[in-house]
């Protein structure tokens, strides 16, 4: 199975390997996958809460030379795109952009996976955010 | 001394032809080119001549008779023809074939055709070392049994089957005993008497012999086996399978079957001192590891080693200038993960990071060290990038995690 190059220059240089604090309330993690199946993807994401921005993006995969290389790719592609613009992320973008054969194709789908997972998660914790902001507001009423 | 690039420890899927055996087989390509079966000539009878020639050699390997020799394609043909041919010719007295889950396809492809023809299998379990019990074995065996296949020696984790044992009961029993020998043959010793073997497929490329022959044993005394050919035409190997010999390859195959036996000894004890030699420079240097299969009853020349949090298709690119082979799914056509790790009741996760090395005659001290550096060194930086193995250093419990798996996109 040849590999194209691009997912050889991102297994061999990974791009934002890493970790995020969790329990940053503006970073959202997203772990997509199962060890049974042979791919898991963790996928964390620093937004600005102003402008929605996402500032920072780290990975950490475990499955095969395309399952780490969709998942590089989605790191460095969120970077500096606001939250819709990185929900807009089409797993076909992935594919096309790391030649990936069709037995590789649920690699992206992962990533794209990995990247909604993460965004929900960052907007689970705004939402409660927000309504700890509510709360005093009303309390004084 | 520099080892050249890429490294070959894959000697389990195939091997280098010798060059000896390479030897052998030139004169036969151009020279002494006649077809075996061609009575009236020189040409035909220096070929036939060759070709008992190597009947003998690979009986002598096997303390067989070179009466009971027949030449294949290859041993899936030898299984094939040893499985279907017992199958058919022994129908009236039964239709109970016994084998077991972690058999080559050759064999367990052949046993779900006969399924589909009206014949019944039972395919038995192997316990967590890769054996199957002998216990089990007994009670599976039925009035309407003619075959039990066992293997030899397994290709994915080297597991030795009690094959003398099995013999035995199979004499008891009076059931036929088929071994598919690809990978103990030449390897270490396989007697066709003691073992109480009644047909065992062989193959020439595993044993550094080419690609495309092979043989399958058929005793011929106490008791004597028939088989109903699988391949028709000329009549040739005693009417069991026709088609032109192939000269060349069995010339090869005799030859390696010779070296095998002259060298035995020697290499499976120098072959057994480098793979433990793999195995504790990567052992003693990298935490969960485990050994998949059997220590004790093992072939000296295989390993199979699963990196927890390491999928194994991302190992092997890490590791791209050395030959070896994964038991993940991403790693094979199918995308489904090693059915043999899993009836060793080795877990997917574990199954998916699992990595194979087959040594072999041509390897060296010096490839072992390399191998065992660059083994280490990959899994260390995969393990950085893995958040199983980040999750189990913070003390998580893997096995307790409810998974989201990917969208079902197709």
């Amino acid at each position: 199975m040849a590999y194209s190059d691009k997912v050889v220059d991102h297994y061999k240089n990974p791009r934002n390997v890493g970790s995020l604090d969790k329990s940053d309330p503006n970073v959202g993690t997203g772990l997509v996958g199962a060890p049974e199946c042979g791919d898991v993807m963790k996928l964390q994401m620093k937004v600005n809460p102003e402008t929605h921005v996402i500032e920072e993006a780290k990975f950490k995969t475990f499955g095969c030379g395309s399952a780490i290389a969709s998942s590089s790719l989605a790191t460095e592609w969120v970077k500096g795109k606001t939250v819709e613009e990185a929900l807009a992320i089409k797993n076909t973008d992935i594919v096309r952009e790391l030649s990936l054969p069709p037995v590789k194709i649920h690699c992206s789908v992962l990533a794209e996976d990995a990247i909604k997972a993460a965004l929900a998660n960052w907007k689970t914790k705004q939402g409660q955010g927000e309504a700890q902001q509510a709360e005093p507001a009303t309390a004084h009423n | 001394m520099a080892i050249k690039l890429p490294v070959y420890f894959d000697n389990h899927a195939t091997t280098p032809v010798d060059p000896r055996v390479l030897d052998a087989m030139l004169p036969y390509f151009t020279e002494t080119f006649g077809n075996a079966a061609s009575r009236n000539h020189e040409f035909g009878w220096k070929a036939e001549e060759a070709v008992e020639n190597a009947r003998g050699q690979i009986a002598r390997l096997i303390n067989a008779t070179p009466k009971e020799i027949i030449f294949t394609s290859g041993a899936t043909e030898s299984t094939n023809l040893a499985i279907k041919g017992a199958a058919e010719m022994y129908r009236e007295k039964g239709n109970h074939i016994i084998t077991q889950v972690t058999e080559h396809k050759a064999t367990l492809d052949t046993c779900k055709r006969l399924e589909k023809y009206g014949y019944e299998v039972t395919y038995l379990p192997v316990e967590k070392d890769g054996r199957i019990n002998l216990e089990d074995l007994r009670r599976a065996i039925t009035p309407k049994t003619i075959l039990i296949s066992i293997m030899y020696a397994n290709n994915e984790i080297g597991t030795v089957q009690p094959i003398a044992e099995i013999g035995k009961i199979a004499k008891e029993k009076g059931v036929f005993f088929h071994v598919d020998g690809v990978q103990a043959v030449g390897k270490i010793p396989v007697d066709v008497q003691k073992d109480g073997i009644d047909l065992m497929s062989i193959s020439g490329h595993k044993i550094y012999g080419p690609k495309g022959v092979g043989a399958l044993y058929v005793r011929r005394k106490n008791p004597r086996v028939q088989l109903a050919s699988q391949i028709d035409g000329g009549g040739h190997e005693r009417g069991m399978r026709s088609g032109t010999l192939n000269v060349t390859g069995i010339v090869g195959l005799g030859k390696a079957c010779e070296l095998c036996q002259q060298e035995m000894a020697s290499e499976s004890a120098k072959l057994s001192k480098l793979r433990d030699r793999l195995k504790d420079s990567i052992m003693s240097r990298l935490d969960e590891v485990y050994i998949n299969g059997s220590v004790e009853h093992r072939l000296p020349h295989n390993i199979n080693i699963s990196f927890a949090y390491v999928e194994g298709e991302s190992l092997l690119m890490g590791i791209n200038d050395i030959a070896v082979s994964s038991g993940s799914a991403c790693t094979s056509a199918t995308l489904e993960p090693s059915y043999v790790l899993k009836a060793l009741g080795v877990g997917e996760d574990l199954a998916h990071t699992s990595i194979r090395f087959g040594l072999g005659r041509f390897n060296t001290a010096e490839e072992v060290d390399y191998v065992a550096d660059r083994v280490v060194e990959t899994v260390k930086r995969l393990r950085e990038l893995s958040p199983l193995y980040e999750m189990a250093k913070e003390g998580v419990d893997i096995s307790k995690m409810k998974w989201v798996a990917a969208s079902d996109s197709h």
